[in-house]
């Protein structure tokens, strides 16, 4: 039996200090026990000689200076996982919320996970073909990768990741594959939305869901995304699943976080954010991977909104340099109604070169990539151009260069959210819009697949 | 001696009191786990250590050791090919005992101490030696020949030495000093990271690096031992430059850091650079190239010190007479890292957070490369008894006032060339890192967001990069390229700064305002930028370029510009002259293989003058016709 403390000096929005504590550590979890004997999580931020600043998961509504009770438990936070979490849906701390009996965990798990010794690493390179053109075509997407959605209040981004989810596929392969959603801090509509979409599809029972809906204690956000992917590796690299993981929605995380630094009147970086949330975005993003001698492999595809639309918010901003590219949705192409609005030219996906081409997709694919983000480029440029001057001003490069920006949004970005095309599909639209424009402009393209490909 | 008693943990950080025994910056054990860390703060007997590993888990009580040593690498053979964690752990070796992930209190030593390596020394007992001296040689890699050298502050007479299978902890050979004491010499030194190591003196640095990247080499190019910073937003091909330097750059040994980056991408270079072959040697690039790995998901204080663990590693290198190149990816983690201690240690911030001493430690660690005249000598044991006498006595002397030719032709130069990528946030380069940097740095290489949305790849910006070494390099581009490059690259970058006027003026009238000679000017700049500036680091011949084909690539879009100009004089259409088909030949030629240059260089030079002429005739026949 843990030692109970009736010490609690200080509390201030989600900290508590609790003094006279003995043998206790840093980042211990502990538990504060009401005196209606309602329990809420909490750990340890910061250990001064015998006074622990401790951090509460929950509201600390009813906490009480002089009866309430504090234990600590000589561990850190943990999940107890085991196969059967498929199907199952959790709240944002791991317990299980569905009605069901109690998990029989075949292990317990550090949340915080372990860094992985990049030698140990698998370098992703297998094409995954999310039936979505401006993905696979141009921002491929490869197990094992970490490739976040940009989005902004209003656009579509459940309807694409959820596409994703129900679509995604490794050609040629029958290996078992599982989704793990974690809703951080959004609304039920949107998580009954992922669900609903997962039931549909049958694919419930190898989904596993964490659920902090906006109106759960923020300050559990802290622990929701550690816990779900914690459930990832175990089914990735014990149980040998290709594990997708949708984190929604990250900035709400990044708000959490915020919180408790302010709270402890910490130094804030920009806009108020901590000065080490590059770290700690770091430590639940970089996760994400394959490993040598393992089979499974954990793709992420973290959500987030940009505050007013702003890339260089410090939340897409951090994200963007750790994650392996981005997926940024484009409030204007929204409005034109194309779906999903995928804005290409700033979206990346950093890993691409190594998933395409010849024995992955096909050999021309590099190449028509590299030519068609180049020639949607200027396109667009010419585009502005005329809105200024008028068509007359253009010459006739220009012109069809005017013509390939605006038949690329209409046939290949645009395709609606149930439309699965194949890789050959999306390379042969891609060639199609190609043929627009004449073939010295092709600067890009070998020679070789001019001759195959290019038809005038 | 007493040990210390753990008080405080916050994050990285830890207080400890009872330490009054201990030094600043020792490296210390702290805990049960004997997690490494070190020692930045002293009151009185309480110290602040920052700890390179993850402290969850301790707690107050537990006993702090002090190693009384500061932080160290351990510099010798077995450093080239491998990859070591922030504090020079080798990785290899901590996932052989730890598995996939990275265990805490691992004990490792950088080199290994098992492997025998073959050292062929080159003095012979009874000569002179003292710092840097060169005493043998060990074939380390078959790119790179170890020199073990004379430890730092040793000299006397060699006693003996030995030559055959070692390992680095065994002795090589014994150096007697002036007191009579036996030093023995190993073929492993060890060196505190945070001091440079010392070389004789600095030289300016003025002949280029060539990296075969052609905005680089031709635009903005870097001096060997000069700095760069490569600052950009994310997505912005920061780290495909710094990769594609690593590979092609002309250089000896490459110390790579990863520092606070991405797994995958040490991951790629682990993965890739083996199977790249050096054209000029023949072998795997692997072979001279050391990683220092503190990926973004690696404990944050190691980051700290990875750039210092690092750059003595390069040091070390650049003191056998090698020219190495360092690149650190990238020193805003290294900067972050500092200002999350800095916050934990409640200092009081400067701009945006960051330490007050930001400035003064970016310079300080920049100020560490350059092109030096290092210590020692390195000769043959065949060689001058004679030369050996004359040392004893000039022992002492400062070795640059002597004006003996024979000394000169022995100094021996080492170089040591940093190059620094800067993640700015939201790519503002007013952020205080990018400022600090800029105010170091030589040489700047701007990447840009919009360039990088046309896949113009490498997006450096053409208009506000800039390198402050062309003009040194006058005399040896006369020499080793041409007399006229300097002009050409001139007409180049001014071609490229009219494109830019120009491009505001057709913004505002349109195209069809602007005259010939001027529509002429923006094709001939599209032209440059995409025949010329962007190079395709994927593509098997385009991912290098030599010099020779750099300059013929500029002199025949300069010669279509300016025979063009000829024709358009005599009245050519411009629709015409820019639809000629050599254009697109020129477009291809960076894909030539490098033999074949100089043929189909003629081929598409006699091509451009026919074509052009060619317009004017059709045009004559045309207005005869009417």
């Amino acid at each position: 039996m843990p030692r109970e403390y009736r010490t609690i000096r200080e509390i201030s929005g989600p900290l508590m200090m609790v003094c006279d504590v003995e043998g206790v550590k840093y980042d211990e979890l502990g538990e504060v026990e009401l005196i209606s004997g309602k329990k809420c999580k909490c750990r340890v931020l910061e250990i001064d000689d015998k006074n622990a600043l401790v951090q509460l998961f929950e509201s600390p509504a009813g906490i009480n200076l002089e009866s309430s009770k504090v234990r600590f438990f000589g561990r850190s936070m943990e999940l107890g996982v085991s196969k059967d979490m498929l199907g199952r849906l959790f709240n944002g701390l791991g317990k299980p919320i569905d009605g069901a009996p109690e998990l029989l965990p075949e292990k317990r798990i550090d949340i915080n996970g372990v860094p992985i010794n990049p030698l140990a690493r698998n370098y992703p390179e297998e094409f995954i073909q999310t039936g979505i053109s401006a993905i696979d075509g141009l921002n491929t997407l490869v197990r094992g990768q970490k490739l976040p959605i940009f989005s902004a209040s209003g656009l579509p981004h459940a309807a694409l990741a959820a596409q994703i989810a129900r679509q995604s596929k490794v050609i040629g392969s029958k290996e078992s594959f599982a989704v793990v959603f974690a809703a951080i801090g959004i609304t039920f509509e949107e998580a009954n939305f992922f669900e609903n979409s997962f039931k549909e599809t049958g694919s419930i029972d190898r989904t596993v869901m964490f659920v902090n809906l906006g109106n759960d204690p923020a300050i559990e956000r802290i622990a929701t995304p550690r816990v779900a992917i914690t459930a990832a590796e175990y089914l990735a690299f014990e149980k040998d699943m290709h594990v997708l993981v949708i984190l929604t929605d990250i900035t709400n995380y990044a708000d959490a976080l915020r919180e408790v630094s302010a709270a402890r009147k910490e130094v804030p970086g920009r806009r108020g954010y901590p000065g080490y949330m590059y770290t700690d975005l770091a430590s639940l993003y970089e996760r994400a991977g394959r490993q040598k001698n393992k089979r499974g492999s954990l793709t992420m595809i973290p959500i987030l909104t940009m505050p007013e639309d702003d890339k260089t918010h410090p939340i897409p901003d951090l994200t963007g340099y750790i994650t392996e590219g981005q997926i940024i949705l484009n409030r204007e192409l929204f409005r034109k109604g194309v779906t999903p609005p995928i804005d290409v030219l700033p979206s990346l996906s950093r890993l691409k070169d190594k998933g395409i081409g010849k024995g992955k997709t096909r050999d021309d694919h590099s190449c028509t990539m590299n030519q068609i983000f180049s020639s949607y480029a200027r396109g667009k440029d010419s585009k502005e151009l005329m809105m200024i001057l008028g068509e007359a001003a253009l010459d006739k490069t220009d012109r069809l260069y005017a013509r390939f920006a605006d038949e690329f949004e209409l046939s290949y970005l645009s395709q609606g959210n149930t439309t699965d095309r194949s890789i050959e599909e999306t390379l042969k639209i891609g060639w199609n819009l190609l043929s627009i424009l004449p073939r010295s402009e092709l600067k890009r393209i070998d020679d070789e697949f001019l001759d195959k490909y290019y038809k005038v | 001696m007493s040990n210390g008693i753990i008080k405080k943990i916050a994050g990285p950080l830890v207080v400890a009191k009872n330490m009054k025994s201990a030094n600043m910056f020792d490296v210390v054990r702290v805990g049960d786990f004997k997690l490494i860390g070190e020692i930045i703060e002293m009151h009185e007997d309480e110290a602040s250590i920052q700890v390179y590993e993850e402290t969850s888990g301790l707690g107050p009580g537990s006993i702090v050791e002090s190693t009384k040593v500061p932080l160290s690498i351990e510099l010798g053979p077995g450093l080239v090919g491998s990859i070591f964690d922030g504090i020079g752990r080798p990785l290899k070796l901590i996932m052989k005992i730890a598995g996939n992930n990275l265990k805490r209190g691992v004990d490792v030593f950088s080199l290994d101490r098992k492997i025998k390596w073959n050292f062929a020394p080159c003095l012979k007992s009874n000569q002179n030696v003292s710092t840097g001296d060169v005493i043998g040689y060990v074939e380390e890699t078959p790119i790179v020949t170890h020199k073990i050298m004379i430890p730092n502050g040793v000299s006397g007479k060699i006693k003996e030495i030995y030559e055959g299978e070692f390992t680095v902890n065994q002795s090589i050979a014994i150096v007697v000093d002036s007191q009579s004491n036996e030093i023995p010499i190993k073929m492993m030194q060890t060196w505190p990271v945070r001091v440079g190591r010392p070389y004789k003196k600095k030289l300016s640095p003025n002949i280029p690096m060539i990296t075969g990247q052609r905005v680089i080499d031709t635009l903005f190019p870097i001096a060997k031992g000069g700095v760069a910073a490569v600052p950009g937003p994310f997505g912005s091909g920061k780290t495909v430059v710094q990769h594609q330097l690593a590979k092609w750059a002309e250089v000896d040994i490459v110390v790579y850091i990863g520092c606070g980056e991405r797994g995958n991408e040490m991951t790629d270079v682990l993965n890739e650079f083996p199977s790249i072959i050096d054209p000029k040697t023949g072998n795997s690039l692997m072979e001279r190239t050391i990683l220092i790995a503190n990926t973004s998901d690696m404990p944050v204080a190691a980051r700290e010190a990875s750039i210092y663990t690092g750059i003595t590693i390069a040091e070390y290198f650049r003191d056998m007479g090698y020219s190495v190149a360092l690149m650190a990816d990238s020193t805003s983690r290294w900067a972050e890292a500092l200002r999350e201690m800095s916050g934990r240690l409640e200092e009081m911030p400067g701009e945006e957070g960051y330490p007050a001493y930001l400035g003064s430690r970016l310079s300080s660690f920049y100020e560490r490369a350059g092109r030096v005249q290092i210590f020692g000598d390195e000769r043959n044991s065949s060689e001058n008894e004679a030369l050996n006498d004359f040392r004893t006595e000039k022992d002492q002397s400062d070795f640059s006032d002597y004006e003996d030719s024979n000394l000169k032709s022995r100094s021996r130069e080492g170089i040591l060339t940093v190059i620094g990528a800067v993640s700015p946030p939201g790519g503002d380069l007013s952020e205080p890192v990018c400022q600090a940097t800029l105010r170091i740095v030589k040489v700047f290489w701007g990447l840009d967001s919009s360039l990088a949305y046309k896949r113009h790849f490498p997006a450096i910006n053409w208009l506000n990069s800039y390198s402050l070494y062309v003009d040194s390099f006058l005399k040896w581009y006369d020499v080793n390229v041409s007399s006229d490059w300097m002009d050409v690259r001139k007409r180049i970058l001014k071609l490229l700064s009219q494109e830019a006027e120009l491009e505001e003026v057709v913004k505002l009238v349109g195209i069809d305002a602007l005259s010939s000679k001027d529509r002429l000017k923006l094709e001939t700049a599209r032209s440059v930028r995409e025949d010329f500036l962007h190079q395709n680091a994927f593509h098997e011949v385009d991912t290098y370029t030599s010099l020779k084909k750099q300059y013929l690539l500029m002199k025949l879009i300069l010669e279509f510009f300016d025979k063009a100009n000829l024709a358009i004089d005599e009245n050519a259409n411009i629709e015409k002259i820019l639809s000629i088909p050599v254009r697109e030949k020129i477009g291809r030629f960076k894909y030539i293989k490098d033999l074949e240059i100089q043929k189909e260089y003629e081929i598409i030079l006699q091509s451009i003058i026919k074509q052009t002429s060619a317009t004017l005739e059709s045009e004559d026949l045309y207005a005869q016709g009417v």
